[in-house]
């Protein structure tokens, strides 16, 4: 039942509005509303037990395992939660002075130094809302830094064909063509093809490393130095920085501009769906270009670096400095961390990942790149069950559900057929990735002997499978009175 | 090791079905000239104990002043149980609600939001959710382009009475793409939209119109001129609205004949906390025949194949994991829990809630502004109704007075002369529905006693700070 569905005239949860209405003078009738909006009319109880159940209705970390690959599902400490909650901070309004604020600037600045550390990149903005919008940024900032050099014939990004959507959207988001180049069958970029692809036209290449099918890009180092050649920069995608926290330094690896996702490897929640945080770091050329407003430090006060300070910005990407209530939780979860926690989260999201995918393969589970070391994440191809069995991974996806176990990422990246791309994170226990292993081996069976089962799942969810083409073709996104 | 569960046992026994001796073996194929050095400007890791003492020390720090500023973020009561409901782990870690079938409570959620949002707006269909108010609008305006096929020329009316944060925000995002923002002048008596100004570009090629309400100054703009305005020229009309006000004030859908094509804005008082600006959400609204070209997630209801009611995102051809280069936004992760927050937050005050809240921050600023344009030297700039906010011109500099009213826990407002140099010292001011008599009446007080000082010293007051 909907909320909507509840609704009575006239019931209301007293406690929660002014106790009177009082008249609005000085406005012209024209401009008034004539009837209130018809939003729901319940009480305190009802909203509050309609939405506890829907909560029961989902799947999340807090209660199941949810090894979405690409997506770094870890533990969301509680903490982070209710330190960024403080009343003072959660009161604090965007205008308000930096003399009433530098408790929060605080916090702020040391999460710029620390990013800047632990990526090995010469300085760090904060203010991008999520991992698409730090992309945006990149390479506006790489559009920025061509532009300023009267550089204006790069009009090409290269992206491999193995790359989030997110990077060729954002890359046309810049004004930019793309270029996809080929992956090789061992997981690494087609070097030979980037060869061909670069020239006068190339403005930069968009890259994850470890890359999304799961692998360390080996020849990163030669890559660096040919774009470098070719006059193009180098964007860091970090969907995948879990892997390499603390171990190996996008900076390092020659990458002028990156982009981190905090929801993913700083552990802050992902919400149902957001928000997120993307800050971007950048090497020493890109610095004038950074997004604002960002914070600095005089050795006494912080203060705000805005449009007066860096007049070469790309400029705001909000209305505000980004989602700061997001920025304070990964500040509380890199203090808890420390210098020595940041290099265990890679190292114990490899280890699970690589044994888990050991685990698997054992069972008879195909991995899609054998020959490769896993990173904090692994494919495998469920090729042969959809041609012998007829089972689908999206077969297999559902029954997981009724296993209790969320789904891993399924047909991403599009270049494997019929994928999981799985990533256990650092966070859960052996015991944790021995029963997905079960879970999985079950299902096998099940597609082997009463494929039913498996082709109609789920069957223990509020809904069986549903109806995704009915959905696109008769739209019905909001409720109606009477429908 | 915090939030690591592994015992020494389990690594042993993990490291032997892999095959290798250390968990380092398992980094081999980094090339080792890579490899890190020790971090440096990372400090050694803190308990919860001591990293809740750090914090609330921090939080203590920046005090809890009173808030007279507006400006685009607004201080509003959000009751108990939105934020715990929103925070418990089954919304709070939950992702993208990809697997449809274990994710139903949060696109049943989105799906009351769609509607929820619908009706405050009057308009057909609703998204998941954007970024944040100003980064939405600039999805509007690129939305816009691809809608108005008519138009050839990428160029956007904005009026300069938008919110300047805004118009920057839409700036650096949609310029890339060869849109040009041409800007509307206001008039500098009612602190409207310039209708001499506007008229001069009927008849020219623009994709759209942005239409704020009520607009940077807390003044109302006449909707239903604009709005007709807008499509007797050809161009789309995109509402950027304050959704409390649309409780009580005229909503976009039903502005000027045909009503706003696109409705966005700042989701912000529907319950998410001002925490330094952010997370907040933007949301928008549009007409049925436009939803193919709207970006960010869509929920439908749908069946499964039992014919029972569900909810899965839908027009999925739209996105970025898709369609790629050819997306309508490169937006993946949006503001979820916050759509959560507004979610409960609106059920919980209904449509008469609402309006309630909306009709007390009116009546609180109107006595606000009363009682400060009762000060010497303090008066309004614009005689256009102002709704829930409004602007004030100072015979003396505001940076010096927001200073010293600072000093004294006044948060007095939102200083315009940066980006309004023509109104000289001008100041925005706001009084939301929790600003007390006693807190108006001390804004006042100190206000007066600033002002007088300053006109007996002729010189800049000193801040006092602690």
């Amino acid at each position: 039942m909907l909320i909507q569905e509840l609704s009575r005239p006239g019931r209301r949860a007293f406690a929660q509005a002014p106790k009177d209405r009082p008249l609005l003078e000085g406005i012209p009738a024209a401009l008034l509303r004539s009837g209130a909006a018809a939003l729901p009319e319940v009480s305190e109880m009802q909203a509050v037990r309609h939405y506890t159940r829907l909560s029961q209705k989902n799947f999340s970390i807090d209660t199941q395992f949810y090894p979405l690959g690409s997506c770094t599902m870890k533990y969301n400490p509680r903490a982070c939660n209710s330190l960024a909650m403080l009343p003072g901070l959660l009161a604090r309004h965007p205008h308000a002075p930096a003399t009433h604020s530098q408790g929060f600037m605080a916090c702020m600045y040391e999460l710029q130094e620390m990013l800047k550390d632990v990526t090995g990149m010469k300085s760090v903005s904060l203010v991008p809302a999520a991992g698409a919008q730090g992309e945006f940024a990149g390479v506006a900032m790489i559009r920025a830094y061509h532009d300023s050099r009267g550089d204006t014939a790069r009009r090409e990004i290269i992206v491999p064909d193995a790359a989030h959507g997110t990077n060729p959207a954002t890359a046309v988001m810049c004004g930019y063509t793309v270029r996809e180049i080929p992956t090789l069958d061992d997981g690494d970029v087609d070097v030979e093809a980037l060869k061909q692809a670069l020239g006068p036209q190339t403005a930069g290449i968009m890259l994850t490393n470890p890359s999304t099918v799961g692998v360390f890009e080996r020849r990163i180092t030669e890559i660096a130095r040919l774009v470098h050649e070719a006059g193009g920069l180098l964007y860091y995608d970090g969907a995948n920085l879990n892997a390499i926290l603390g171990k190996v330094r996008p900076g390092d690896m020659g990458f002028d501009v990156i982009h981190m996702n905090l929801h993913k490897t700083f552990s802050t929640p992902h919400g149902g769906g957001g928000p997120g945080a993307g800050p971007v770091g950048v090497s020493q050329r890109l610095i004038p270009f950074l997004p604002v407003p960002m914070v600095g430090f005089d050795g006494h006060d912080y203060f705000w670096l805005t449009e007066k300070e860096c007049p070469q910005t790309i400029g705001k990407l909000s209305a505000f400095a980004g989602n700061a209530g997001v920025l304070l939780r990964a500040y509380v979860y890199a203090r808890m961390l420390g210098r020595e926690g940041m290099v265990r989260v890679a190292e114990y999201a490899t280890l699970n990942a690589n044994y888990l995918a050991k685990r698997l393969a054992d069972a008879g589970f195909e991995l899609a790149y054998p020959r490769r070391r896993a990173t904090h994440e692994f494919i495998i191809t469920l090729k042969r069950q959809a041609k012998e069995l007829g089972i689908t991974a999206m077969d297999f996806a559902k029954r997981l559900l009724d296993h209790g176990y969320h789904a891993p990422t399924t047909y991403f990246p599009l270049l494997v057929p019929e994928c999981f791309l799985v990533e256990p994170t650092e966070t859960e226990a052996m015991d944790a990735l021995d029963g997905f292993v079960e879970a999985m081996t079950k299902i096998q069976s099940e597609a082997e002997n009463t494929p039913e089962v498996v082709k109609t799942a789920p069957h223990s969810l509020p809904v069986r499978r549903l109806d995704d083409v009915r959905a696109a073709r008769e739209l019905d996104l909001r409720w109606n009175q009477g429908s | 090791m915090p939030f690591i569960p592994h015992t020494e046992e389990d690594v042993r026994r993990m490291l032997e079905v892999i095959g290798v001796q250390r968990i380092d073996d398992l980094f081999d194929e980094i090339p080792p000239t890579l490899r890190a050095k020790a971090l440096e400007a990372v400090p050694e890791g803190m308990s919860e104990m001591e990293v809740t003492a750090l914090m609330q020390a921090r939080a203590r720090e920046d005090g809890q002043a009173a808030c007279f500023i507006g400006a685009g973020a607004y201080d509003h009561h959000i009751p108990a149980a939105v934020w715990q409901i929103a925070t418990r782990g089954e919304f709070y870690s939950a992702y993208t609600p990809y697997q449809a079938e274990a994710s139903q409570g949060t696109l049943q959620l989105l799906y009351e939001y769609q509607s929820m949002m619908t009706a405050l707006m009057a308009m057909d269909v609703s998204n998941a959710s954007l970024y944040d108010g100003a980064s939405g609008l600039a999805e509007a305006v690129l939305m816009a382009v691809r809608v108005n096929r008519k138009s050839k020329s990428r160029r956007i009316l904005v009026p300069r009475s938008l919110n300047p944060a805004y118009r920057k925000t839409v700036h650096s995002i949609v310029r890339n793409q060869s849109i040009e923002l041409v800007e509307v002048p206001f008039d500098a008596a009612s602190g409207q939209v310039d209708m001499e100004a506007l008229q001069s570009h009927a008849g020219q090629d623009f994709a759209a119109l942005v239409i704020p309400q009520p607009n940077f100054f807390g003044v109302l703009e006449d909707v239903d001129v604009l709005t007709d305005f807008a499509h007797a020229n050809g161009m789309l009309a995109i509402a950027v609205v304050n959704p409390l006000v649309m409780a009580v004030i005229k909503p976009p859908g039903e502005w000027g004949a045909a009503g706003a094509d696109i409705a966005c804005g700042e989701g912000q008082p529907l319950g998410a906390p001002l925490s330094s600006g952010g997370p907040y959400f933007g949301f928008m609204c549009c007409k049925q025949e436009m939803v193919r070209q709207m970006p960010g997630r869509i929920i439908g209801r749908t069946v499964d194949l039992e014919g029972k009611p569900g909810y899965a995102l839908t027009l999925q051809a739209r996105e970025q994991h898709i369609r790629r280069s050819k997306a309508t936004s490169n937006i993946c992760t949006n503001q979820g829990l916050l759509v959560t927050a507004a979610t409960i937050h609106m059920a919980l005050l209904g449509g008469e809630g609402l309006s309630r809240v909306a009709a007390a921050c009116h009546a609180n600023t109107a006595q606000l502004l009363a009682q400060l344009t009762a000060v010497d030297g303090v008066e309004r700039v614009f005689d256009g109704p102002v709704f829930h906010e409004g602007v004030l011109r100072l015979t003396a500099p505001v940076a010096d007075v927001l200073r010293s009213l600072a000093a004294h826990n006044v948060l007095g407002g939102f200083e315009l002369a940066a980006d309004y140099p023509e109104l000289g010292s001008a100041l925005l001011v706001c009084a939301t529905e929790l600003r007390t008599a006693g807190e108006i009446a001390d804004y006042a007080a100190k206000l007066a006693r600033i002002m007088a000082a300053r006109t007996q010293a002729k010189c800049p007051v000193e801040p006092k700070f602690n």
